[in-house]
């Protein structure tokens, strides 16, 4: 027999007077997997994730912890730990105290919470620093603090409410790094919330995207990235083009809405003499460079715009057509993944 | 050419153009006048004061005598003024427990869950009693503590007489009526200092985030547990801030000994006579290192209680 969900949803909703934060959400997220909640602020994301801490309890609905139900369970009785957003470390205790604390708290002798917490500030690199106030650390020590005063406890889930957000670019893509070799190493279930779409992708098993309340789609990156359902998926997963209405259907009349995605755009002077492509005519509106590649933007006869992402290659991309200039933005048809609409 | 248009408007451009070279002097005008004022007005009249203290006095003449001498502090060690100070110590005290321990629960119930609203008439609530005059307080209690007064008559409605008079036979409490019991001079004091108890431990308690309390929850701490090594922690540095106000005004007060409460002097009402009815200026100014001292030593045993860890 397969094991429970480490986490499941079932229709749960959460109100606020009027504001329905989290409407009829189901979901599961698998024993072991690096799961993440994708979506802009206020797509009722942190709410989820705080509806599985116990900081909130559902309106309706009914969520499940390894197959128990925990409506009623205060936080303090959920085998789950969560890592802040904005680290929620105790000021007036030294960092070996405050990643104890959980330990503490749940009556472990003092000898070994302290080697436990030894090695849990080893396991994230700050060896040393035990001593310290949380004051006195940077911001992205601050952040391992947090994750190791979560750890220590050796959770079943994990709960990381856009741990990275306060962080810089590239202290960030290292923290990734390190966040999904840990996950593997513990072997714990990871629930991610962030609002950045290539942090899920790059670290995830599996994304939910959320918007206005709902779940858009469950998927793999791969297959988020490549098969998008919704046009919002499609536009907030990777930036896909999104090509609707009357010109949707003069490309193929089966569907209302398709997503291209911009590296698959090519823009030439030249109609392309391809039968296998759509092509459209336009304008270049402008034309961003961004090293490896650019970004054109082109205004489609109509009134649409849409974005081709070209490698610039060997010339550097010394051959882009400049703004104003009349081209041809085109695609291979088998690119095109018809949308349907959002949940409604 | 346009910044040179918006330089010439300005109305002093040669003072302008002075303070732009010389940095040091705006900082210097700015914080010069109010920095004569706190060091001149504040800790030279404070200075000057305790130099006074080592000032000899006639006690035929009534004279202060230029010579300088530590007998005005050596006294201070004698048993009748110790117990002065003793007595005084042991108030101060008193009233700061019972003004934490009322302080607390109201304090935290304003920062955590009363609504804005409510929160406002608390404020009033605490408030209010400290606009009114303190003197006329004072003599308000006197009336309210005296046989025949409100609290009496209240006492006798609900057939607690009996128990008041049992209560006031204990030593040191008690006393002949309400009014001259310590138990009364004490209830008093503790009345007229609490504002200064609960806002600053209000302040204190609202300055905890709330994500601190989830983060002790979500680690598996319960209510009491969170209370213990997250809250009261936290708001103890506002628990010390309002206790230096009630210990030191409790120290310094010369008016409530007067009114409520048995025969004996305190700290406050000692320095009154000696300053006011004796003339002995220097005894005087002896005796207000007391307080002083007494308040060090009280911050030096909160530091070490890490009150200020969190600062």
């Amino acid at each position: 027999m397969p094991s429970p969900p480490a986490v499941e949803f079932d229709g749960v909703s959460r109100s606020y007077g009027k504001v329905q934060a989290v409407d009829r959400v189901s979901l599961a997220v698998r024993d072991g997997e690096f799961f993440s909640m994708l979506g802009p602020s206020g797509s009722g994301k942190t709410t989820c994730l705080r509806l599985v801490a116990g900081f909130e309890q559902p309106s309706s609905g009914s969520i499940r912890l390894h197959g128990t139900e925990v409506a009623g369970v205060p936080p303090n009785r959920r085998d789950v730990n969560t890592v802040f957003q904005d680290y929620a470390l105790f000021p007036h205790m030294d960092v070996r105290d405050n990643i104890a604390y959980g330990l503490m708290v749940k009556g472990v002798a003092k000898d070994e919470r302290q080697a436990r917490a030894a090695d849990a500030l080893r396991l994230v690199g700050l060896e040393g620093l035990g001593a310290r106030k949380p004051a006195q650390l940077s911001g992205g020590q601050r952040q391992r603090v947090a994750l190791a005063r979560a750890i220590v406890n050796r959770p079943r889930v994990l709960l990381l409410d856009e741990p990275l957000g306060a962080l810089d670019l590239k202290l960030r893509e290292q923290m990734q790094v390190e966040l999904k070799s840990l996950q593997r190493q513990l072997g714990i279930t990871f629930v991610y919330v962030t609002h950045d779409q290539g942090e899920a992708l790059s670290m995830s098993d599996r994304v939910a995207v959320f918007n206005h309340g709902r779940i858009e789609q469950v998927d793999t990156p791969r297959e988020l990235y490549m098969r998008p359902r919704t046009r919002f998926v499609a536009d907030f997963v990777g930036g896909s083009n999104v090509i609707h209405g009357a010109r949707a259907q003069r490309l193929d009349a089966a569907g209302a809405a398709f997503a291209i995605r911009p590296e698959l755009v090519r823009v030439s002077r030249d109609p392309p003499q391809d039968a296998g492509v759509a092509s459209m005519p336009g304008t270049v509106r402008d034309v961003q460079y961004h090293g490896a590649s650019s970004r054109i933007e082109v205004e489609l006869e109509g009134g649409d715009r849409i974005v081709a992402s070209v490698q610039n290659g060997e010339t550097g991309g010394a051959a882009l057509p400049a703004p104003g200039e009349p081209v041809h933005a085109w695609w291979p048809r088998a690119a095109m993944v018809a949308l349907e609409d959002s949940p409604g | 050419m346009s910044a040179n248009a918006l330089y010439l408007r300005t109305p002093l451009p040669a003072l302008a153009g002075l303070l732009q070279r010389r940095r040091l002097l705006l900082p210097a005008l700015l914080l010069g006048p109010p920095l004569l004022w706190f060091c001149g007005v504040y800790l030279g009249s404070l200075l000057s004061l305790l130099w006074q203290g080592f000032h000899g006095f006639d006690d035929f003449s009534m004279r202060v005598l230029p010579t300088l001498t530590l007998a005005n502090y050596g006294k201070i060690f004698d048993d009748a003024n110790f117990e002065i100070v003793l007595r005084t110590l042991a108030m101060a005290t008193a009233v700061t427990l019972a003004a934490a321990a009322i302080s607390f629960p109201i304090a935290y119930y304003m920062a955590r869950h009363a609504s804005r609203a409510l929160k406002g008439l608390f404020y009033v609530g605490v408030m209010l009693p400290m606009w009114a005059s303190y003197i006329v307080k004072a003599y308000s209690w006197t009336v309210i503590l005296a046989k025949g007064g409100i609290l009496y008559w209240a006492l006798g409605k609900l057939h607690l007489a009996g128990a008041m008079d049992a209560l006031l036979t204990l030593p040191v409490v008690g006393g002949s009526t309400l009014s001259t019991s310590n138990l009364g001079r004490f209830v008093v004091f503790t009345y007229l200092w609490l504002p200064f108890m609960i806002l600053p431990i209000q302040a204190a308690l609202e300055r905890v985030p709330p994500n601190l309390l989830q983060a002790s929850a979500d680690l598996g701490a319960n209510a009491a547990q969170t209370f213990r090594h997250v809250t009261w922690p936290l708001a103890f540095p506002g628990v010390v801030a309002g206790s230096i106000f009630t210990f030191s005004l409790t120290l310094g007060d010369y008016i409530i000994p007067q009114l409520v409460g048995p025969p004996g002097l305190y700290i406050g009402s000692y320095v009154y006579v000696q300053q006011g009815a004796v003339g002995n200026i220097p005894m005087a100014a002896a005796f207000t290192v007391v307080p002083i001292v007494l308040v060090t030593i009280y911050l030096a045993i909160a530091k070490r209680l890490g009150a200020f860890d969190a600062l």
